[in-house]
């Protein structure tokens, strides 16, 4: 858009920079505050003296941090599940989705494939019979519990088959025509092709697995084995109902804040150091649904 | 008979086809197929002890004791007003979000604004109540500042107010999700043919009535894709940002569908009605996102199978 110096464009430019900047400062003061917090001394907190920069620097809530076992018990029980959990989704997604983009000449049961996920993914289960099947499965309370139902993320499956389908045909019919089979075909051809969309989803998965705290909450009782997030947020519920709390308790609370804000630093790195690689591929995740024919 | 013959031949080839898919298919048939056939509980007085064999059959009692509870109505209401202002106002903002960025000029303040407005959405709930309930607080540096400024007497107790909880829940979530709802109006804006602004210019428009006669009828399908789409999010209020943010304080405006359904399952063991009520929800959701994507296909083109 060519732009000319004129008053009103200056007036409007000026507008619109400040309006950024407010929708900018909007979503990073909350952060900074939490951070400020986390390197401020118990006092200050206390006190409400804090606002988005560390009054009294200290690093006293993360030595103090250092000591609490359970905090990295569970951030090692999430890592775990990531992994386990990212990887679980990767391969049963490559291996739905690859059959699924065929055509119904080159593989006839694909419909009936097809409606069945599609009926998975329109009727959600529901929550105390889904309760029950992973109890009877012998999954609950332990870290299975936490991958394999969750197992096959079918929005991803979906967004992969589009992607496989809108490969160009040409490289298809040529391997075709050298004599290669299906396999080979997904694994030498579509798969090393899809980088991108894999990268999507993968890293979708990734972000979804350590935000989950709902699956740790119902399914794992074991204290050892509950994963970061459902860890911090049986913090959360602690915290709430101020009310029923003596003054005494509250001081109490009230101190543990800078404590508080170091661990959800801590938690929060892991998701600031795939950040950036997400940037570089949400858009796609969110044009890849499209299906262009 | 030839037709018979060429199926067998298919099978032969595509069996590893069908072997790639057991897996997926079985996990989904375990872990989404059966607990869908386990909903036959709402008509059930389920037992955990007898299973879902012999517990015993009281057809449509749940369902009939279901809209005698005056709960019911109430976190339908709640639900429904919740997740209605959730749609709007994230529309509104997002498409606010991208008009700005679109007429932001310096590509770094852009990169930048965009960096910072994108993080939220990836952040968990547990993690954002957390900070939420830390600046809400009464001892919060929220009130803290509107005290210090002579704007209210008392702290407020912004997540124990009946009055302010469904605003708060609207507003923090449009604060986590406005940026990361812009991408799409991001990309329909980068589409829009650049020779409209220049004959406008010509004719004198002035920047404000170039966004209202260019600018935004080019994002207007986008617009309606979305709005259309999120129909079938009617009945999904947000379980992990309302459970990680009310109290029982506040149950009353802030109880929805599945935080009731969650409470009434495991913390009041009634299983069989909590079952009922989540597969009423199962049931009006599932009609509402045929009928979002039948819209969709028919508007805007679009179809994600």
């Amino acid at each position: 858009m060519i732009k000319y110096k004129t008053m009103e464009n200056r007036i409007f430019d000026f507008v619109v920079t400040l309006l950024l900047v407010i929708l900018g400062l909007l979503c990073l003061l909350p952060l900074l505050h939490v951070l400020a917090l986390s390197l401020s001394s118990k006092n200050a907190a206390v006190a409400g003296r804090v606002g988005f920069w560390p009054v009294e620097f200290t690093f006293a809530s993360y030595e103090y941090l250092l000591q609490d076992a359970r905090f990295f018990q569970s951030f090692v029980v999430s890592v775990k599940r990531v992994i386990l959990g990212g990887g679980i989704n990767l391969i049963l997604t490559i291996l739905m989705a690859y059959p699924l983009s065929l055509e119904k000449e080159e593989f006839p049961a694909r419909d009936r494939y097809m409606w069945f996920t599609i009926f998975c993914m329109l009727f959600g289960a529901s929550l105390v019979p889904w309760y029950f099947v992973i109890k009877e499965t012998g999954l609950l309370d332990s870290i299975w519990a936490l991958v394999i139902p969750s197992g096959v993320p079918v929005y991803n499956v979906i967004l992969l088959m589009n992607f496989f389908r809108n490969q160009p045909k040409a490289i298809k019919e040529s391997a075709k025509i050298d004599g290669i089979n299906q396999v080979q075909m997904m694994f030498l051809i579509c798969v090393p092709l899809a980088k991108p969309a894999l990268a999507t989803v993968t890293l979708f998965s990734i972000v979804g697995h350590w935000n989950n705290f709902f699956d740790g909450m119902l399914l794992i009782n074991t204290p050892a084995k509950v994963p970061l997030q459902t860890y911090i947020q049986s913090l959360v519920i602690n915290m709430s109902d101020t009310s029923k709390l003596s003054t005494e308790q509250l001081i109490n609370m009230m101190s543990q804040r800078t404590f508080n804000s170091a661990k959800i630093v801590i938690a929060t790195i892991p998701i600031l150091v795939i950040y950036p690689f997400m940037q570089k591929y949400f858009v796609t995740g969110i044009t890849l649904g499209s299906v262009k024919e | 008979m030839k037709k018979e013959k060429k199926k067998k031949v298919s099978f032969a080839r595509t069996w590893p086809l069908h072997l790639m898919l057991l897996p997926g298919v079985l996990v989904l048939f375990v872990y989404t197929i059966l607990p869908l056939l386990g909903n036959v509980m709402a008509f059930q007085n389920f037992q955990p002890i007898l299973g879902f064999f012999k517990s015993k059959w009281v057809g449509l009692d749940n369902f009939k004791y279901m809209f005698m509870l005056p709960d019911t109505f109430n976190i339908f209401r709640n639900t429904l007003i919740i997740a209605v202002g959730k749609i709007i106002f994230n529309l509104v903002m997002s498409v606010f979000f991208a008009v700005l960025l679109y007429e932001m000029g310096g590509k770094h303040f852009k990169k930048m604004t965009q960096t910072i407005c994108f993080l939220p959405h990836f952040l968990s709930w547990v993690i954002l109540a957390m900070i939420f309930r830390d600046l809400l607080d009464g001892s919060g540096i929220i009130n803290t500042v509107l005290l210090k400024l002579g704007m209210i007497e008392e702290a407020i107790v912004f997540l124990g107010s009946n009055s302010l909880f469904q605003g708060i829940i609207v507003s923090t979530d449009v604060w986590k999700e406005f940026g990361y709802g812009a991408i799409i109006f991001i990309a329909a804006l980068a589409g829009i043919n650049q020779e409209l602004y220049e004959a406008a210019s010509i004719d004198g428009a002035s920047r404000l009535q170039k966004i209202w006669n260019i600018t935004l009828p080019g994002i207007k399908v986008t617009v309606v894709l979305v709005a259309t789409l999120n129909i079938a999010n009617v009945l999904n209020a947000g379980f992990d940002q309302v459970y990680n943010l009310y109290s029982p304080i506040v149950y009353e405006t802030g109880d929805i569908i599945d935080t009731y359904v969650y409470r009434m399952s495991f913390e009041s063991a009634q299983y069989s009605l909590a079952t009922a009520i989540g597969l009423l929800k199962s049931v009006v959701s599932f009609v509402l996102i045929v009928l979002s994507n039948y819209l969709a296909k028919r508007f805007a083109n679009y179809r994600i199978f």
